[in-house]
């Protein structure tokens, strides 16, 4: 066998495919919630921010295709070891469960919803398919009023004008559904870090009964801080504490 | 008449089996594929002899009547392997185990083939190490010893309590890799049902395929049986369920002799019968002797009293009453024996009457529970798994039980028995422990037979035998045999009488128990000698064998094996009266010292007695085989 | 403690790759010592007087160690208590009325071959695979040539102890044997004896587990809970761990350059 056929042919092989894009996508997720936050701070850090993303050119592109392509063979090494695990099992007439936890037993359920959630995620402000009244392109443009920094240097300067993603998020979540299809959403993606997280020490083979307990203790904690992170976003827009910028507001009552 | 020849290499002691080694003839390597080796069970010995023959080039055939070959019962072996290592610069050497075994085994073995296993003891420990097994460890990282009864000196080696496991895994993966590998074709769920034996010679076996039924011929240059031993016969015993006499029975009336078979060793310290239904005796580690004592109330009317409420003064420590010197760490038989004398006078205690405290009150008193919890806590928890009694509040209650068989089929220094290409290794033997076993010498002994005996000496009866001349499985001798085995399938199944087989192995079970047990006398021997053959008489009238021959029938598996004990037993019996003596684990009443420790009689009973069968209904035909002390001076075991 | 009665609703199977179905069984005035494989044998003496096929189920040494019985009891592989086979089970576990399913293990590599009974020759093959040391006799250095850490050889020894009952497979919604192959590459990688064929063995165990159809460990961990020895599932990780070494160690390792003899 060769190497690639030990890491895509195996189950252990496919496992490990599993815990290193599902690293990633933890890396992606936990970043993409850091610069989202910037919501708190002023449209300006925010809609710089997102400027500075899409100003990346083929570099954003590449992370792009990186995550898609870290998505889809995690996805495809679930379905794969899914499958696979049911062809192995036979019919068992009555099932207990000894002491899998809550979160591992629902992964594929919490994926599925994670899937849906991303799609539409990406559908409502990446790509602007759904809702589409308040995606960034169709809201009047923002000015920058100061200058945006990344890693100290400027990365978006004074005066640029740039789409109004601040009030697009926010434009967003006051529609009270999507707002709480994002929660729940985000709860199940929690959910499935729960297990995800911890799993993938072991799967890697990091992990022991030495400090097992640690590590479950420190998943459980980030997950938490992960989903309360998240909440805050459009629970900040159902309470009336962040509000779209007034051009924004108007441009939708015409 | 057969004609037993142990075939002793000359020349003095220390060098009989260097000499031997290089004096047996020897096969080409080229020519060792073309012969054929069929080895039945796979335990210790078979394992290591399948996957050691393999190793060599013979092309092997194994059979288990398990599911795996990991399964057989060497693998419940607890404490240890004894090997004249001296690691721990103790003064042990091959000489001291090969003394303390003939002198443990009441000089009743063969002096040749212990100095054999004594020499090749020391060559298992490496073979074990290399394998992987992981034996317990100093924190130096050597290997670590424990001392045993019979001994000395430290010389046991040992992986937690679980060593005959360890052993048997080791075994076990050498043989998976020959299987893996093509040397071995393993064929499990086969039990072997007949020998077959053309002109003379072992030349193959006759199997039933336990889950289809199908009744299949193997021939062979050589029939290695490794099936271990017949303590089953008793019903109640520390064996397997599984664990039978059939192959070895079927090969005795196929002229194999059967060495000793009165040899039964029972072991103090078991957890007792608590009902009818009881179908297997736990052993308990004799270890708990260190600090447990042993007691009885002195009136038997006090035997139902909770045992906490009975005064010391109302109590009998019946060991430390009889047997100052050595207490309660007196030996295993006459340990047993005093238990069940206590019991006889209506003085157990439990349920069923039949058991003895072992109490560690005084011991956690003296220690704390502490010290006691690490000494014996696993033994502890065994108890409480079994009984649900905390043995740290309530003494435990232990009654002995059979654990072993010394006894078994008669073989020659080579290990081939009185059938020329039929060896015998292992606790199915007769060889190594006379008439009685010390602690971790089974394992010894098994892995001895099977990594180290059998591969140099199979070669010498290969070798006069013609490459590639193994008969035909089509043979008149093949073709009876397989007519005998269906025959005794379809009377086993037609009788449909209104007993289960369980019914009958229990009755054998407590005549044998009652006449043939711990301590045996003439008029007890005589009634089990009535009663045995009238109940195999009502059993091959009224045994129910529910279901067919052409599937997995465990019914009539152990109706087969039911129907061997029947007659084994009686065999037992009659052994054990011819043998006018006590020695080791036989005890006969009219044989003994005033101290109670059994007198052997050297004068007329030094000598193995190799039951011949001579037929259905026949009396079966005791040769003898006298046993010349050259080398050892026997003396009286005093444990005083 | 009093008798008690129970009702054992139980899976009958004729052969390999026949419907089966559940029967149920009274199991009448039990004494609570009694174990839950001697009660079975009662309930069969019982069929058998009745003229009715016994149930057949897997059983030897009785005392938890030869790992043949294997029965699923009320869901669970070998009942309800922890760290037990199913022949250390015993009906003081169970109450007065209750009603006790009994099947065998349901697993595809584990095929039935009657009742309760089951064909586990899998986990064989997956140790003639590699599971192995490879000594021939004899020729074996000196037992304390080699020193072995007294933490690594317990360690060793706390996998070791895998009775090969295939309750982990059981247990597992995957039905992976993971936790029995992890155990015996964990057994052998940890002792220094095991080195030279540490990266095979590996490798080949987990392939032929695979191909055997065995499915994939989701680190849920019911194995090492429905394990008789409470084997850890920690060896699963250094299992993985040591089949990622040896799969990128076997991607870059040079080639021997091979001589064709002389």
């Amino acid at each position: 066998m060769t190497f690639l056929q030990h890491i895509f042919c195996t189950t252990i092989g496919r496992k490990f495919l599993m815990a290193v894009t599902g690293i990633v996508l933890i890396g992606f997720v936990v970043a993409h919630l850091v610069g989202n936050l910037q919501v708190f701070e002023s449209p300006d850090r925010l809609n710089g921010y997102a400027h500075f993303l899409s100003s990346l050119g083929p570099v954003l592109w590449i992370e792009r295709a990186g995550l898609l392509l870290c998505t889809v063979i995690h996805i495809w090494a679930a379905v794969v070891l899914t499958l696979e695990s049911r062809r192995a099992r036979g019919e068992q007439h009555d099932r207990t469960w000894i002491q899998a936890t809550l979160a591992s037993r629902y992964m594929r359920s919490t994926g599925f919803v994670v899937l849906a959630f991303i799609v539409y995620h990406l559908a409502q402000f990446t790509l602007g398919a759904a809702q589409a009244a308040t995606y960034k392109e169709n809201l009047p443009r923002y000015t920058m009023a100061g200058d945006y920094h990344v890693l100290g240097l400027t990365a978006v300067r004074e005066g640029t004008v740039v789409p109004d993603v601040y009030s697009m998020v926010i434009l967003g979540f006051q529609n009270t559904a999507v707002a709480v299809f994002y929660i729940v959403a985000v709860g199940l993606l929690a959910l499935h870090l729960l297990h995800g997280a911890e799993s993938l020490f072991q799967t890697l083979g990091w992990r022991n009964r030495r400090w097992s307990r640690g590590l479950r203790a420190v998943v459980t904690i980030a997950c938490a801080a992960y989903f309360i992170g998240n909440l805050a976003i459009p629970g900040a827009v159902i309470a009336g504490i962040l509000n779209p910028l007034p051009a924004a507001a108007a441009s939708l009552r015409k | 008449m057969a004609q037993l020849d142990s075939r002793i290499p000359p020349g003095p002691l220390a060098d009989k089996w260097r000499n031997h080694l290089a004096s047996m003839r020897l096969v080409n390597p080229a020519n060792k594929r073309k012969y054929e080796v069929i080895v039945v069970g796979a335990g210790l010995a078979g394992a290591s002899a399948a996957a050691t023959l393999a190793e060599l080039g013979y092309r092997v055939k194994s059979f288990v009547f398990h599911d795996s070959p990991r399964r057989a019962h060497s693998i419940a072996a607890q404490g240890g392997i004894n090997a004249a290592k001296n690691f721990q610069n103790d003064g042990d050497s091959v000489h001291r185990l090969f003394y303390d075994t003939v002198k443990g085994g009441d000089y009743r073995s063969r002096e040749a083939n212990v100095q054999q296993l004594a020499e090749v003891s020391v060559n298992i420990i490496d073979q074990c190490v290399a394998l992987g097994v992981p034996f317990a460890r100093e924190y130096g990282g050597l290997l670590a010893n424990r001392s045993f009864g019979g001994a000395q000196v430290s010389r046991t080696f040992y992986a937690r309590g679980q060593t005959g496991q360890q052993l048997l895994l080791g075994a076990y993966s050498s043989l998976s890799r020959m299987i893996g590998s093509g040397g071995v074709q393993l064929f499990t769920q086969s039990e072997m049902l007949d020998l077959v034996v053309v002109d003379g010679h072992a030349k193959g076996i006759i199997v039933r395929d336990l889950v289809t039924g199908a009744i299949t011929r193997h021939a062979a240059d050589a029939v290695i049986l490794a099936t271990g031993g017949y303590g089953n016969v008793f019903n109640l015993s520390t064996y397997a369920r599984g664990s039978n006499a059939t192959a070895i029975w079927r090969a005795y009336r196929r002229g194999a002799c059967f060495a000793n078979p009165c040899y039964t060793q029972i072991h103090p310290t078991c957890i007792p019968v608590t009902g009818d239904y009881q179908s297997k005796l736990t052993l308990m580690s004799e270890s708990l002797r260190n600090d447990g004592r042993i007691w009885v109330p002195k009136k038997a009317e006090d035997r139902r009293k909770a045992p906490g409420s009975i005064p010391e003064a109302d109590r009998d420590y019946y060991l430390e009453r009889m047997y100052p010197a050595f207490g309660n760490l007196c030996p295993r038989d006459i340990a047993s024996r005093a238990a069940k004398r206590v019991c006889d006078e209506g003085r157990g205690v439990g349920e069923s009457g039949l058991g003895v405290y072992l109490d560690f009150a005084e011991a956690i008193g003296r220690l704390g529970e502490n010290a006691v919890r690490e000494r014996y806590g696993n033994l502890f928890d065994i108890y409480h798994e079994i009984t649900n009694e905390n043995a740290y509040h309530v003494p435990m209650r232990i009654f002995p039980a059979v654990h072993y068989t010394m006894g078994g089929l008669w073989v020659d220094y080579n290990l081939m028995s009185n059938v020329p290409g039929l060896f015998v290794l292992g606790e199915a033997n007769f060889s190594d422990h006379g008439a009685n076993r010390l602690g971790a010498s089974a394992l010894m002994q098994g892995l001895a037979d099977g990594y180290f005996v059998i591969p140099n000496t199979i070669g010498d009866y290969l070798a006069g035998q013609k490459p590639s001349a193994r008969p035909s499985t089509d043979s008149a001798e093949f073709r009876q045999a397989e007519d005998n085995v269906r025959g005794i399938t379809s009377r086993l199944l037609g009788i449909k009488g209104r007993e289960p087989v369980s019914h009958f192995h229990k009755r054998l079970g407590h005549i044998l128990w009652q006449y043939c047990g711990m301590a045996r006398n003439k008029a007890g021997l005589e009634k089990a000698l009535q009663e045995i053959p009238a109940l195999r008489e009502e059993f091959w009238s009224n045994v129910l064998v529910p279901g067919s021959g052409d599937t997995l029938n465990q019914s009539l598996e152990r109706a087969g094996r039911v129907a061997d004990f029947l007659e084994l037993g009686e065999l037992l019996c009659r052994d054990a009266l011819v043998r006018e003596e006590s020695c080791g684990g036989h005890f006969r009443e009219e044989h003994e010292y005033p101290d109670g420790e059994g007198k052997r009689d050297d004068v007329n009973m030094a000598h193995v007695a190799a039951w011949e069968f001579q037929g259905d209904g026949k009396v079966p035909l005791r040769n003898v085989e006298p046993l010349a002390y050259e080398f050892v001076k026997m003396s009286v075991r005093n444990y005083k | 403690m009093k008798n008690i009665s129970v009702t054992l609703r139980v899976w009958r199977q004729a052969g390999p790759g026949q419907p089966g179905r559940f029967v149920d069984y009274p199991a009448r005035d039990l004494n609570p010592a009694m174990s839950f494989l001697e009660m079975l044998d009662v309930v069969n003496d019982e069929l058998t007087l009745k003229g009715e096929e016994p149930i057949a189920f897997a059983h030897d040494c009785r005392e938890g160690i030869c790992g043949t019985c294997s029965l699923v009891i009320n869901g669970k592989p070998h009942g309800p208590r922890q760290g037990v086979a199913s022949c250390q089970t015993y009906v003081r576990s169970f109450e007065d009325g209750q009603v006790i399913t009994v099947e065998p293990y349901r697993l595809r590599p584990f095929p039935v071959v009657k009742d309760l009974v089951t064909d586990r020759s899998a986990f064989d093959k997956i140790q003639q695979a590699g599971g192995f040391i490879t000594v021939r006799a004899g020729s074996a250095p000196n037992a304390n040539a080699i020193p072995v850490p007294k933490d690594d050889a317990e360690l060793a020894m706390d996998a070791a102890q895998c009775i090969g009952c295939g309750a982990c497979a059981a247990a597992c919604k995957n039905a992976s044997a993971m936790l029995f192959v992890a155990a015996r590459v964990s057994h052998l990688g940890l002792m220094p004896q095991g080195q030279a064929e540490r990266d095979r063995r590996v490798l080949a165990m987990v392939q032929t587990a695979d191909g055997l159809g065995f499915g994939s460990c989701t680190n849920q961990y019911e194995c090492s809970a429905a394990c008789p020895k409470l084997i850890s599932h920690d060896f699963i990780a250094r299992l993985n761990r040591d089949f990622i070494k040896a799969s990128f160690k076997a991607a870059f390792r040079s080639e021997p350059n091979r001589v064709v003899g002389d």
